[in-house]
């Protein structure tokens, strides 16, 4: 009966409703458009317009040895994060919930990183691994080592997967622990009853019980790992050294806002929505439950 | 008495893992916050040491050259506005989709499930195109709008989940005392979802807060830099200066850490809710 009258829905919803229309479904078809322009500046000006250059931009992607690179880093950054990020964070819930002390206590200390932003963590990393001085250098020093160039082209990128990877692994360790304190007590105990040793039941018990959980965590992972930028960026700036470390995100960043490629760097944000798109529906597949 | 025994070892080695990964996530800032009162000559020499003595040069330069306090401001301007914005937008529109049958309601609904595909990559282009336009770049106001539309989707959705669960039986009730829709809707579904509207409200604010990405293309006027601009920028000029940019890590740090502390359980609720959105 309140709500027989519908003219309130209007009131309600066109304001968050123009929000999004504005500012994401406009920006996004615009942004299709803008790749198959050659678009001179960011704004058009008068006596320059735009050329139609259809699909240009996508037949450069095929040639150009740094969106390769970035592509790469990116694929390699999703299966790190899989394996270490959900993977470790599992071994920590387990352990963690095989525990009685300290149990609060870490479960606020491993959350820390994820409440600082990347931006800060960035920062802290880049003191860590400078070459003169920096906290591993001195470590080395101590250790009566030569100093070693972190930032080298060989080394540059594990040394940026390594932050982003630490400073996530609490987020989907608070996510899998919920999961596994959902999982009924009794089920453990017939199975210890039974003789299954501990060590089994994470095996036949936990893992297939948390499936739902794990694709979750998955995809979070993975469609995280595709979005990628703050950390790298206040690493190695630019995909330094060399563009060895460029991810999708950077290096749209980069053609977009540093070289002023803007129809260039709106094609690449559509390969990152199409690999988005593709990733999750690959991890879909798989993770189903099949009847 | 065996059997004891080995559970005994087992769980020691247990929490050897444990303690040695919590040492990993607590070392650095407490490196850092030593190495702040330091100078930086003696960061380079020797990092692990206490400070010989207490120096406040790094953070006086950072409050003085670098005006982190101006960037502060910024940062908090911008993500409270974002926070209001999103609470207010989402309720609504969760009250509207919950409490009404409408025409194109399921084509609302897809809007705001396909929206959180878009990783904020795919629409930035244009809106910076639309903020020149609108003469806004430099403005707190052009990161504030597509963060309140990049948070939006998901926290509507957020609010729909739970608002569905509220039964209709108070509202009923409160209008046949004569309330009207928007006393129904401040009065009761306010106040009922005032958990969710937290974890709402937890998200935007830390996503928006601790973005580089964002600030980094609409503001281009240095003495508009909020928080991760300004650090950005000392990483990149000033990043000789280990004294200054441990200084300022710590004035980041610090304050978000004791708000952890404090809040930690809606803090991880809020983000872990919020983390799943695009």
């Amino acid at each position: 009966m309140l709500y027989k009258k519908k003219w309130p829905v209007l009131l309600f919803i066109v304001p968050g409703l123009l929000f999004m229309v504005i500012f994401l479904y406009i920006p996004f078809m615009e942004n299709i458009r803008n790749s198959l322009y050659n678009m001179k500046a960011a704004v058009e000006l008068p006596g320059s317009p735009w050329k139609f250059i259809g699909l240009a931009n996508y037949k450069r992607l095929l040639t150009d040895p740094d969106i390769r690179i970035a592509i790469v880093n990116t694929l390699k950054m999703m299966a790190l994060t899989v394996i270490f990020e959900v993977g470790f964070a599992f071994v920590l819930a387990v352990l963690v919930s095989n525990v009685k002390r300290l149990q609060q206590v870490f479960r606020t200390v491993y959350f820390f990183p994820v409440v600082i932003s990347a931006t800060a963590i960035g920062l802290m990393f880049k003191l860590f691994y400078n070459y003169n001085g920096g906290m591993l250098n001195q470590l080395l020093e101590a250790w009566g080592k030569e100093p070693v160039n972190w930032l080298s082209p060989g080394l540059a990128f594990l040394m940026v997967c390594i932050p982003t990877l630490w400073s996530y692994i609490g987020f989907y360790f608070v996510i899998l622990l919920t999961g596994l304190s959902d999982i009924s007590d009794d089920i453990y105990e017939a199975a210890s009853i039974d003789g299954c040793s501990r060590f089994k039941q994470v095996f036949y018990i936990t893992l297939p019980m948390m499936k739902p959980v794990f694709a979750t965590c998955i995809t979070l992972a993975i469609t995280g790992a595709l979005k990628v930028f703050d950390l790298p960026w206040v690493i190695v700036p630019n995909g330094a050294p060399q563009g060895t470390t460029h991810f999708l995100g950077t290096y749209m960043y980069q053609q977009t806002f540093g070289l002023n490629d803007y129809d260039y760097g709106s094609t690449l944000a559509l390969i990152i929505v199409i690999m988005g798109v593709l990733v999750s529906w690959v991890v879909g597949f798989f993770t189903r439950e099949r009847e | 008495m065996k059997e004891r025994k080995k559970i005994k070892i087992s769980n020691i080695i247990i929490y050897i893992v444990l303690i040695a990964w919590a040492i990993t996530t607590v070392f650095p800032f407490v490196w850092v916050l030593l190495n702040s009162f330091k100078p930086s000559s003696e960061v380079l020499n020797a990092s692990f040491a206490l400070p010989k003595e207490f120096i406040w040069d790094n953070y006086v330069t950072a409050f003085s050259r670098m005006n982190i306090g101006n960037a502060y401001k910024n940062s908090l301007i911008i993500s409270g506005s974002v926070t209001i914005g999103v609470i207010v937008l989402s309720a609504m529109m969760a009250f509207a989709m919950t409490r009404y049958r409408f025409k194109g309601r399921r084509l609302v609904n897809s809007l705001l499930a396909a929206s959180l595909m878009f990783p904020v990559f795919s629409t930035i282009i244009p809106v910076y195109r639309m903020m020149i336009r609108a003469s806004l770049l430099s403005t707190n106001l052009a990161v504030i709008l597509p963060h309140i539309a990049g948070n939006l989707s998901f926290a509507a959705i957020v609010m729909i989940g739970f608002m569905k669960t509220i039964p209709i039986d108070m509202e009923e009730a409160a209008y046949m005392e004569g309330a009207n829709v928007f006393q129904v809707f401040m009065r009761i579904i306010v106040p009922l979802c005032k958990a969710s509207l937290s974890t709402v409200a937890i998200f935007s604010f830390m996503w928006s807060y601790n973005d580089l990405f964002v600030q980094k293309i609409m503001i281009s006027d240095n003495t508009k830099y909020p928080i991760s601009n300004l650090l950005e920028t000392i990483s990149s000029q000033y990043g000789t200066d280990f004294g200054l940019m441990a200084a300022s890590v710590t004035l980041i740090v610090v304050p978000v850490l004791l708000v952890y502390m404090v809040l930690q359980k809606n803090i991880i609720k809020g983000l872990t809710a919020g983390a799943i959105k695009g």
